[in-house]
C-alpha cells in the first residue's frame, strides 16, 4: 500500500536541480510530484515519478546521490477538510509525520508522508478504509 | 625616565662575541643532551661524542631532530632532565597520532620570560606601559609566554585572553592599555568593532604599540593594521617546540625580524637535499636550543620556509634577521594562531560510515576572521531525513572541535562534486585575504 519515492540528495548550487531533471528527462520519466525544502547548504529533492526503479539506475549510474524508499500516498476526495480528518486519525494513534506533501491527480488530492510507523499506519489505513495508492496503480493514474 | 637601550648585554655582542658564546653553549647543550635517553642514542647510532663538536661547523655532524622525534618520544622520552626538576610541559593540540610535549624547568621558564621581555624592550614597551594580552592562555604558548615577558619588563599586564572584543575594548579604554598583542586577523576584528561602537583609537584609546604575530601576513596587512589603530605593529616569531614567542622579534626599524643567536643557532637549509643553502636565499629554518634544560633540541627542523636577510641592521645588533615567514614545508594550516595537520581532519571524518573520502579544507576570510570550511562527501546511502543529516552535521563539528579546537563549518555534499586535480585530491584550499 505504499508508492515509490526517489531522494536525491543535492547540493544548494546553481545547475544541481537542473542536472538531475535533464537526466530523468532523457530517459522519458514523467514527473508525478516534487518537493525540495530551502536548507542553507544542501537539499533533499523527493521525487514520485513513472519508473522510480529505472530512474533510480539512470541517477546511481550518473554518479548522483539516490536513493529510493516507500512512502503513503493516500487519495483524498478534493474538498475542504479532508487532510485534516486524515493526519487527526493518524495523530490519534501517536504516528508521527517525518514529511509531508500533496498534489491532485485527476480530481483528486494525494497525501504523501513518510512516518517511522510504517506498520502501524499501514493498519489505520485498512482499517479505516482509507484508500493508499499502490505503486502499480501510479502509472494508471498518469 | 630614561633607560637603557639593550635589555641584556648579549643583545649588543658582536660577530665575533655572539660566536664564541654560542660554541660554548652547544658544547655544554650537547654535553647536557647524553642525559637525554633519545639523544644518547642518536649519538651513539651516528657514532658521536660530545668531543666531537670542536668547531660551530661540527654542528653538521648531528643528525636532525623533526616533530616525528618528538611524537615518537612523547610524552617525555626527550627529557635532559629528572621529570621532578621540571616545572611545567606545554602540549600541541590533537590527539591523532601523539601530539607534542615540550617540558620546562624553572630555569627554562625564566630564560624564556628573558628572551620576550628582551623582545618588547626592544620595540619601546617599558614598566608605564599597560600590556594586554588577547591571546589564549593554557596550551598555548602566546598565553603565558607573553605574560611573563610583559611581567618582566614591569609593565602592567592585563591578561584579557581570547575572545569577548567588547571586553577587550572596555579593558582598552578603562586601564589605558598602551600594548596589545594579538594575532593580526584579530587586531582588524577590533577595529572594526571599534567603528561599529564609535571608538575612536587615536581619541579614545592610549595604543601605542601592537605585536602581532602567530599568522602568516604580508607587509601590506602591517601597515593596514597600523593606518587603522593608529599604532606600530611589529612582527612577533616563535613555535612551542621553542618555547612560544621570542624566538625572532622585529626592532623598530621593521625590516626582519632579529632571531636571538644567544639562544638559538640558526640554519637555513634546502629540505629535499637538507644541503644549507646560501645567505638570503629561502629555505627550511633548522635551530638548535642553546639555553634549554629540560629538553634542548638539536637541529630541529622547523618547517618553516624563510630566509636570511643580508647586511647589517642599522639598529645596532647584530644577531642575524629573519624575513618574514614564506610558507611550510610540511601541510600544517595556521588558522587563528593554531597549528593543524589536514591528517587530524581526516581522521575524524573518516570515522564516520555515513561520508566518503573526499573532503576539502576551505580557509576563508569572514568578518576580519580567519574561518574554515570542512565539505565532506556523503556516501551513496544517506538518510532521507533533514533531522538526521543535521544532527550528523553538528556531530562531525563537534567532534572536529575537540580534535583542532577550532569550530569548522561542516558541510555534506553528494559525491564526486570536490575538485580533484590530476587524479590526487585537493584537501587544503586558501583563500584568506591577507589584508
Amino acid at each position: 500500500m505504499t508508492v515509490q519515492q526517489l531522494s536525491v540528495f543535492i547540493e544548494n548550487k546553481s545547475g544541481s536541480l537542473v542536472r538531475v531533471l535533464r537526466l530523468l528527462k532523457q530517459e522519458n520519466i514523467q514527473l508525478i510530484a516534487t518537493t525540495i525544502a530551502d536548507t542553507v547548504d544542501y537539499g533533499i529533492f523527493r521525487i514520485i515519478c513513472s519508473q522510480p526503479d529505472k530512474a533510480y539506475r539512470v541517477l546511481r549510474e550518473a554518479g548522483v546521490a539516490v536513493s529510493l524508499c516507500e512512502v503513503f500516498a493516500i487519495e483524498l476526495d478534493d474538498r475542504p477538510g479532508q487532510a485534516a480528518d486524515a493526519i487527526e486519525l493518524f495523530a490519534g494513534e501517536g504516528i508521527s509525520i517525518a514529511y509531508l506533501y500533496s498534489f491532485l491527480l485527476k480530481g483528486k488530492g494525494v497525501l504523501i508522508f513518510r512516518t517511522d510507523h510504517a506498520e502501524k499506519a499501514a493498519g489505520l489505513i485498512s482499517s479505516h478504509g482509507l484508500h493508499a495508492i499502490e505503486e502499480k496503480d501510479l502509472s494508471l493514474l498518469l | 625616565m630614561t633607560y637603557q637601550k639593550f635589555f641584556h648585554p648579549e643583545e649588543s655582542y658582536s660577530r665575533s662575541e655572539i660566536e664564541a658564546l654560542q660554541l660554548e653553549r652547544l658544547q655544554a647543550t650537547v654535553r647536557h643532551c647524553m642525559d637525554s635517553p633519545f639523544y644518547r642514542e642518536r649519538f651513539r647510532q651516528a657514532g658521536l661524542t660530545p668531543s666531537d663538536i670542536r668547531t660551530l661547523d661540527d654542528l653538521k655532524k648531528i643528525p636532525f631532530t623533526t616533530k616525528q622525534d618528538l611524537r615518537d618520544t612523547y610524552p617525555f622520552g626527550m627529557a635532559a632532565v629528572p621529570l621532578d626538576r621540571c616545572v611545567r610541559l606545554h602540549s600541541s593540540s590533537g590527539t591523532t597520532g601523539n601530539p607534542t610535549v615540550i617540558l620546562h624547568t624553572q630555569k627554562d621558564l625564566e630564560a624564556w620570560a628573558e628572551a620576550v621581555a628582551r623582545c618588547l624592550w626592544m620595540v619601546g614597551c617599558r614598566p608605564e606601559d599597560v600590556f594586554q594580552n588577547t591571546s589564549g592562555y593554557g596550551m598555548f604558548t602566546g598565553g603565558l609566554g607573553f605574560q611573563y615577558g610583559a611581567e618582566r619588563v614591569g609593565m602592567l599586564t592585563v591578561p584579557a585572553a581570547a575572545g569577548n572584543t567588547l571586553r577587550q575594548l572596555k579593558f582598552f579604554t578603562d586601564f589605558g592599555t598602551t600594548v596589545v598583542h594579538a594575532i593580526p586577523s584579530y587586531a582588524a576584528r577590533l577595529y572594526e568593532v571599534m567603528c561599529e561602537k564609535g571608538i575612536d583609537p587615536r581619541r579614545d584609546t592610549k595604543l601605542r604599540t601592537l605585536v602581532i604575530g602567530a599568522e602568516p601576513h604580508s607587509e601590506d596587512t602591517r601597515r593596514r593594521i597600523e593606518d587603522m589603530l593608529g599604532v606600530k605593529a611589529y612582527n612577533s616569531f616563535g613555535m612551542s617546540e621553542m618555547c612560544g614567542p621570542g624566538v625572532a622579534f622585529e626592532c623598530p626599524e621593521q625590516n626582519g625580524m632579529h632571531i636571538w643567536e644567544d639562544y638559538y643557532i640558526v640554519e637555513i637549509v634546502n629540505p629535499d637535499t637538507l644541503e644549507p643553502v646560501p645567505d638570503g636565499e629561502v629555505g627550511e629554518l633548522v635551530l638548535t636550543t642553546l639555553k634549554r634544560e629540560a629538553m634542548p633540541l638539536l637541529r630541529y627542523r622547523t618547517r618553516d620556509l624563510t630566509r636570511i636577510l643580508p647586511g647589517e641592521c642599522p639598529c645596532g645588533r647584530h644577531h642575524i634577521r629573519l624575513d618574514r615567514m614564506k610558507g611550510r614545508s610540511d601541510d600544517m594550516i595556521i588558522l587563528k594562531g593554531v597549528n593543524i595537520f589536514p591528517i587530524q581532519i581526516e581522521t575524524i571524518l573518516m570515522q564516520f560510515q555515513e561520508l566518503a573520502s573526499d573532503y576539502l579544507i576551505t580557509l576563508e576570510t569572514v568578518d576580519g576572521n580567519d574561518a574554515m570550511i570542512v565539505d565532506v562527501e556523503m556516501k551513496d546511502l544517506f538518510i532521507d531525513d533533514y533531522a538526521k543529516l543535521q544532527s550528523l552535521t553538528r556531530e562531525i563539528t563537534r567532534q572536529l572541535r575537540d580534535e583542532i579546537l577550532i569550530t569548522p563549518r561542516v558541510r555534506l555534499v553528494p559525491k564526486n562534486t570536490l575538485p580533484k586535480s590530476e587524479g590526487k585530491a585537493v584537501r587544503v584550499v586558501d583563500t584568506r585575504k591577507k589584508y
